[in-house]
């Protein structure tokens, strides 16, 4: 036992990570996930309908899963490794690479949901008022998905925080590169530190809990103010 | 001029249209719903398209072949059959969405589009606290404020209750008779497009019956609008005299003076009167004692068949038949009793009611 001092320098360092990755994530996320929503939201076809299946795969499929095949695919021996000249596994590009994959889904339906939604009406009134294609999705689709696209951003992050399994697999949990909160408190688990535990998996539900809240009242708070 | 042919195939709906008609004025694609006609506004917009056919308007081509100007190159306003605003904008927001990204000059105003339309009071409102009515006026506000070269309407006021329509459509007149710009108006209501169009382009399962003046083809024998129950003939007419005393105005129209109630304004106003077929009698001279108002020379152009006992009766007013064209339905009974022939001279008495609203007020 640690003469009661919860909060430690690891502790900070891997607080720091998480929230480093959570937020490179969910960037990325935004920035792949909005274009990818928007074309999966217009018409249909069955080459759409695989994509979201792809993209939809890792809520159902175990975190394992998905990491065993994404430290193959990022291992020594894998043809994107020759491709990159380096390798990813083991490091922090690998974990963002690994949850962009992982959270994918969490941020990409809520923002398709949104686009479908929002039907084909606005846009082509953006059209016949001169706004051209990129016009009008800046100007009309992105502004009247934003609760769509807030849902999505903070369902991202909260995922990328909580996601254990993919890192471990393809993080190992390396202090200071890899090593993140779900991981230090498993570990802490494993070596008896229940104070330490005790103090960030109690963060951890608080913030899942603000995070669901913080969600509702959005939905509410334009559920009702979207009407035509 | 405005010249469209639109042809393809839309799922197991095949559209074959071509038209032409004058560039200026309200043009009213009207016909039962299914036959087409929203398509081909939404070709005029390109919004959509089909592969075959071309569109002109007015030297401008947007349309040929396969070769098609994406909407937002169009000038072109379009107000749909809902409103459509923008809800993340504001009332204000939303008008002047297209007019800051309109080119070339600027033919309407801010300021002129909300005198026009009575926009000043819902500019600080909340979209989503306005009426039907009102939504729709902001729409067409925002549809002019884009700077088209043709304004296309579908079916605007049919989302709208009847107090709403009621209180949209002296705007629309208003609009009518102070803008350049041709306007295509989408309508399954004979009754707006009575108010609203000088030409009539009839449509029917995907293809153009006929395409011409409102009041020709009204009395067109080969249309079947000519047996329609609530039949009429929309005459124009310039007021030349006012009789307060008795609530009556004057108007001349091509081949005679029509009475009709109500001030229809100062001398000079053009108005359009709605002269029921129904509402027409026919006699071989003048009336000396009787109440109708309207006893004028006309000839006889032809007859056709109507419903039960009737017969429509197609007239040309004047004493040579130089005028606007008159439809009457009589009984068939008294018309054999009389013995009229196509080319006959006779006495057309009626009763007529102005179309319009007083286009006086607030103008």
């Amino acid at each position: 036992m640690t003469e009661g001092i919860l909060f430690d320098a690891a502790m900070f360092e891997t607080l720091a990570l998480t929230l480093k990755l959570a937020t490179v994530t969910t960037v990325l996320l935004l920035a792949l996930g909005t274009p990818l929503a928007w074309w999966l939201s217009r018409g249909g076809g069955l080459w759409k309908e695989i994509v979201a299946t792809l993209v939809s795969l890792p809520i159902v499929l175990p975190p394992t899963v998905l990491g065993f095949y994404l430290l193959i695919a990022m291992g020594p021996q894998s043809p994107l490794t020759a491709l990159l000249g380096f390798k990813l596994s083991f490091t922090f590009a690998g974990l963002v690479v690994g949850s962009v994959i992982y959270s994918l889904p969490f941020v990409v339906n809520p923002i398709r949901n949104a686009f479908a939604a929002m039907g084909p009406r606005p846009m082509e009134v953006a059209a016949t008022l001169r706004a051209s294609p990129l016009d009008a999705f800046v100007t009309v689709a992105l502004p009247q998905a934003l609760p769509g696209l807030i849902t999505g951003a903070i369902l991202g992050f909260a995922h990328t925080v909580g996601e254990f399994g993919v890192v471990l697999m393809i993080g190992g949990g390396i202090p200071g590169r890899t090593k993140v909160l779900s991981v230090t408190i498993f570990d802490y688990v494993e070596t008896l530190e229940w104070d330490k535990a005790h103090v960030l998996a109690g963060g951890m539900l608080a913030m899942s809990f603000v995070v669901i809240l913080a969600m509702m009242l959005i939905e509410r708070r334009y559920g009702t103010g979207a009407r035509r | 001029m405005i010249s469209a042919h639109f042809t393809g195939r839309q799922g197991d709906f095949t559209l074959d249209a071509a038209f032409e008609v004058p560039g200026q004025g309200v043009t009213a694609l009207f016909g039962p719903s299914g036959c087409g006609k929203t398509t081909v506004l939404r070709c005029m917009a390109g919004l959509a398209w089909l592969p075959g056919g071309h569109l002109r308007v007015n030297g401008v081509t947007w349309q040929e072949g396969r070769q098609i100007t994406p909407p937002h190159r169009r000038a072109v306003g379009y107000v749909f059959q809902e409103a459509s605003l923008f809800t993340h904008l504001s009332v204000r927001e939303n008008l002047i969405y297209g007019l800051k990204r309109a080119r070339g000059p600027l033919r309407i105003s801010e300021a002129e589009v909300t005198q026009l339309l009575g926009i000043d009071p819902l500019l600080r409102r909340p979209t989503a606290a306005l009426s039907g009515g009102e939504r729709q006026r902001v729409a067409i506000g925002r549809a002019l404020l884009s700077q088209p070269e043709l304004l296309l309407m579908d079916e605007p006021l049919s989302a709208l209750d009847r107090i709403s329509r009621d209180e949209i459509l002296p705007y629309l007149e208003r609009l009518h008779a102070s803008l350049q710009m041709p306007v295509m108006l989408v309508s399954h209501d004979l009754s707006e497009v009575e108010r609203l169009a000088d030409t009539l382009v009839l449509m029917e399962a995907g293809r153009v019956r006929a395409a011409g003046p409102i009041a020709a083809m009204q009395a067109d024998p080969s249309l079947p609008l000519i047996h329609r129950p609530d039949l009429a003939a929309v005459i124009e007419g310039v007021v030349v005299a006012l009789d307060p005393a008795y609530g009556l105005s004057t108007l001349q129209v091509p081949g005679g003076q029509i009475v009709v109630p109500g001030n229809l304004g100062p001398i000079g106003t053009r108005r359009r009167l709605r002269v029921p077929a129904t509402d027409v009698s026919l006699g071989r001279h003048a009336p000396t004692d009787t109440t109708i108002l309207n006893a004028l020379p006309a000839v006889i152009l032809g007859a056709e068949a109507a419903e039960g006992y009737q017969i429509t009766v197609r007239l040309a007013l004047g004493a040579t038949g130089e005028g606007a064209s008159l439809l009457a339905r009589v009984s068939r009974k008294s018309w054999d009793g009389l013995g009229f022939r196509p080319g006959e001279k006779v006495v057309a008495r009626l009763k007529a009611m102005a179309l319009s609203a007083p286009a006086q007020t607030g103008g």
